[in-house]
């Protein structure tokens, strides 16, 4: 065991790769939040009065609300004064039309991030929207898109170059007053990704965002909208990481998705963003809402997540299956080390008839860290034949991390058959002990059971991320053996 | 809209109250009613009560009876008890208060029973402050604090050291709301000594048409090698309420089975608690929740390991029917160090009907890492293809039905170790599917 505990040891011990910050001039605004920093955010970003009028709605309401306390999460109260609410590398244009008007530094940035924004240098067409602090930076591959009618570009440039759409569909998943998260990102989201894919266009190639705090003291509040109109498929891949720091940053970003008839999107994140250090000092907030309305029939929307990062994470991707036929799927790997603390699942709304849902969840948790799964099934009375099979396995490395669950499943039609099953407990002894006799030492034993056991989810990630994704699953987990 | 009335409970307290003499029971009852008046009745927003809308109980005048006045005839205790209960120990329960005149038990050197205050202030003082309302440190809600606020003339009953009781201990509560709403709040405390083995049933029956709400707390403390049984049946009528939370500390090793089947009532809710103080015990828990009607019942259980090598296994049915709702919330709790644990819990509901609902809530919180721990939970309908398989050999569609749900309901019934009570609750559920023979 003395081996395993040192192992264990040096992987908590490890550091965060991409903990570096990037030296760069930022435009920022004072701390704290009142109506005028709204209004002050809206002006910067020049945008339409209709806009003004609804952040500072949703700024009244957020006023009324409290801070959630219901997650399996400890954390200090949050000061929302003490944090800066609009952070922008200082650049000559608000938008640089090509990347020789990008700042060096940046670019370096994302390069040691492994974001190559030189399209030329990509070998897998990936078109990326990079988002550093407050707005957007570069969006790639736009005018190979804008052949195919596909609107792939930031939001702030949507709302300048095409608000209707941007009116049409911001906050019809996320309401304003969903949450009180929802609320305070309704007010003050400074950036974030814009995609349009028109009636029966198969997007061809994967659509992706990069998220990077930089600045100090300051949080992100990034918005996503993704509308997919009648017989659109699009893949959508999400990536984020800040450097190193010993206070909190706050991430409260909105993902919200729309899927008409016979649309697909699949939604695939890989969320690295600073875990703290193994006593939990520093670290991301990230309280994020993400939903998708599979509005038409035969839609589907599908989400995947890698989730490593964050000192916490409150995070419940959704679907509303309102379409007849539509699909919901949520796949998802969290794992925790250290002194993390996770809170994350996912929701399901079976309002359309014949609607089906998959939910596949595993947790891993090592080190001291709370990893718990939360999940809701809801069964409308007018979904008939609705179909749900929900699966959450907990794996525990370690003995002083916890690892919960807390599945609800609400039935109010007759018709519906809803599962669910979890299970938790340590590697099996037998399992260890039959790659160890076959000459694996224990370090790759334990990195093959757990690469098995979140195979199911590993396998749903688009190609380009697997590869990330699964490198980052066994460095997490270089030690882990318990 | 109805509201919601507090402040005559307070009143009545008061009265209640005074009548008494200072005692160590009233203090308990006092700063029950402080938590009380601190904490409010649990709303939706309470995460305990999300699906169970206890308050709407208080929008009437409820009576509340004072110290073992009421009297009922014996063709009513007849009526309220179950077949066989004259081979068992009948404690009648007459709105909540013990009544010896209408009970028939043997007296033996099997256990001792008494009142509370009888037990404090003679020879069990010692063991009244170690166990009692130790409850109220899990359950922290308003519905609990209410019952020790009201709970004058509370039973005590201790089983004695290695011994058998041979005829079970029957719990038959009776309510009479002839004329008023009744309140009613049962409190026992049974103490199992080492080696002891027992059976305690309880039953519920309200006389009369008006609404009563009976809030009961049974604290049960398991100690060594001690074995007990605990069932509830529930086959009240549509105008008899009940909260009852059944909380057993396991503090010594020993084995309990708990199994509570809910046919009939108002809206019910039963918090089954198991406390899992010493290495190596044993728990199982069964229930089954088959109803129709506007029936409303909430099963929570809670299972909390906080020594290592425990075991555990609950497993819960429903069949809802007509306009019925059935809640299950199962919460396994593993403290940090306990290692070594199996715990599993299971839940599967059966929707007969369209307007019928199903919330369920299995939750695992664990701490340790050497366990091994599961749940499942199903919401379904009856399978289409045994039902196919049945007709196909000329069975018609009802009685198919029928004994499909037979089948479903028997994995719960088969746990029932009296075999009176087994045969009763099986020819409940034939009279419910219309099953004859």
């Amino acid at each position: 065991m003395s081996d395993e505990m040192q192992l264990l040891e040096e992987r908590v011990n490890r550091e965060y790769e991409f903990g570096f910050t990037t030296d760069i001039e930022t435009d920022t605004i004072p701390k704290g939040l009142n109506e005028d920093v709204v209004r002050l955010i809206s002006k910067k970003k020049n945008e339409p009065e209709w806009l003004l009028e609804w952040r500072l709605k949703a700024f009244r309401h957020w006023q009324t609300l409290k801070m959630p306390k219901w997650a399996h999460l400890k954390y200090p109260e949050i000061d929302f004064q003490d944090i800066i609410y609009y952070a922008a590398p200082k650049t000559n244009k608000v938008k640089p039309d090509s990347l020789d008007e990008v700042d060096p530094e940046l670019l370096k940035t994302f390069e040691k991030l492994g974001i190559s924004l030189k399209e030329q240098k990509r070998l897998t067409g990936v078109a990326v929207d990079v988002v550093m602090d407050s707005v957007s930076v570069a969006t790639t591959f736009q005018s190979q898109l804008a052949e195919k009618g596909i609107i792939f570009c930031s939001m702030s440039e949507a709302i300048q170059k095409h608000p209707d759409l941007v009116r049409k569909y911001l906050g019809t998943v996320v309401p304003m007053t969903d949450n009180f998260f929802a609320a305070l990102n309704s007010a003050v989201f400074s950036d974030g990704s814009f995609c349009y894919i028109p009636k029966g266009v198969r997007c061809p190639m994967e659509l992706s965002t990069y998220f990077r705090i930089n600045q100090e003291n300051s949080g992100q509040f990034e918005r996503t909208l993704i509308v997919a109109e009648d017989g659109a498929y699009v893949s959508y891949l999400e990536g984020c990481t800040a450097p190193r720091r010993d206070e909190n940053q706050l991430h409260a970003a909105i993902v919200e998705i729309l899927a008409g008839d016979e649309a697909e999107v699949k939604y695939s994140t890989v969320q690295n963003w600073y875990p703290g250090d193994e006593n939990g000092v520093g670290g991301v907030y990230n309280f994020v809402t993400k939903r998708g309305l599979c509005r038409g029939h035969h839609s589907k929307i599908s989400w995947t997540q890698v989730e490593t990062g964050s000192a916490i994470t409150w995070k419940y991707p959704s679907v509303i299956l309102k379409g007849d036929y539509s699909i919901g799927e949520f796949y998802s790997v969290a794992l925790t080390t250290g002194a993390q603390q996770a809170d994350t699942g996912t929701k399901m709304q079976h309002i359309g008839k014949n609607t089906r849902s998959r939910i596949v969840s595993k947790g891993i948790s090592a080190g001291k860290s709370q990893n718990s799964y939360r999940g809701l099934v809801h069964v409308a009375k007018g979904a008939e034949n609705t179909r749900n099979f929900s699966q959450c396995d907990s794996l525990l490395l370690g003995d002083k991390c916890g690892a919960h669950t807390f599945p609800y499943i609400e039935s109010r039609n007759n018709t519906a058959i809803v599962e669910h099953e979890a299970t938790t407990s340590k590697i099996g002894e037998d399992q260890l002990f039959y790659c160890e006799q076959r000459g694996l030492d224990a370090e790759k034993a334990v990195a093959l059971i757990v690469t098995g056991f979140a195979k199911e989810v590993m396998n749903n990630l688009p190609m380009e991320f697997a590869v990330e994704a699964q490198k980052l699953l066994a460095v997490s987990l270089e030690g882990s053996v318990g | 809209m109805n509201t919601i009335k507090t402040e005559y409970l307070e009143e009545r307290f008061n009265e209640l109250l005074s009548a008494q003499p200072e005692s160590k029971l009233k203090s308990w009852q006092k700063e029950g009613f402080q938590t009380f008046t601190k904490v409010g009745l649990p709303t939706l927003k309470n995460e305990e009560w999300k699906y169970t809308g206890i308050s709407r109980l208080f929008t009437r005048d409820f009576s509340i009876p004072s110290k073992g006045t009421e009297s009922i005839s014996r063709e009513i205790v007849e009526k309220a008890a179950m077949p066989g209960a004259s081979a068992m120990n009948h404690l009648v329960f007459l709105n909540g208060k013990l009544n010896l005149e209408l009970s028939a038990f043997k007296k033996s050197d099997d256990f001792e029973i008494c009142t509370l205050e009888e037990a404090y202030n003679g020879k069990y003082r010692d063991d009244v402050e170690a166990y009692f309302n130790k409850s109220s440190l899990v359950t922290k809600d308003g519905i609990h604090a209410l019952n020790t606020s009201f709970m004058n003339d509370s039973v005590f009953i201790k089983v004695n050291k290695g011994h058998e009781v041979s005829m079970p201990v029957y719990f038959n509560h009776i309510f009479d709301a002839t004329h008023n709403h009744l309140l009613a709040s049962p409190r026992s405390l049974v103490i199992v000594e080492e080696a002891a083995k027992v059976e305690i049933i309880e039953s519920y029956y309200t006389h009369g048409s008006m609404d009563s709400f009976s809030n009961e707390v049974v604290e049960i403390i398991a100690k060594e090698n001690c074995q007990i049984e605990a069932y509830k049946i529930q086959n009240d009528t549509p105008n008899g309420n009940h909260v009852g939370t059944t909380h057993i500390r396991q503090i010594g090793k020993c084995l309990v089975n708990t199994v509570t089947i809910s046919l009939n009532g108002g809206m019910i809710r039963n918090n089954t608690d198991i406390i899992m103080e010493k290495d190596a015990n044993e728990a199982h828990m069964y229930g089954l929740y088959f109803l129709k009607g506007h029936t409303h019942v909430d099963n929570h259980t809670l299972v909390d390991n906080t020594k290592p090598l425990c075991f555990s296994n609950e497993l819960y049915k429903g069949i809802i029917d007509d306009y019925a709702t059935g809640v299950f919330s199962g919460k396994i709790i593993v403290r940090p160090d306990a290692q070594k644990i199996n715990a599993y819990q299971s839940n599967k509901n059966i929707l007969l009907s369209p307007t019928g609902t199903i919330n369920t809530k299995p939750q695992l919180e664990i701490y340790a890492d050497d366990v091994k721990c599961s749940h499942g939970c199903t919401v379904g309908r009856l399978d289409e293809e045994a039902l196919y398989y049945l007709r196909a050999r000329g069975i018609n569609k009802d009685l198919a039905k029928s004994m499909l749900l037979k089948a479903f309901a028997d994995d719960i019934v088969m746990h029932i170790k009296i075999e009176a009570v087994k045969e009763y609750v099986e020819s409940l559920i034939a009279e419910r599917l219309q099953l004859h023979d």
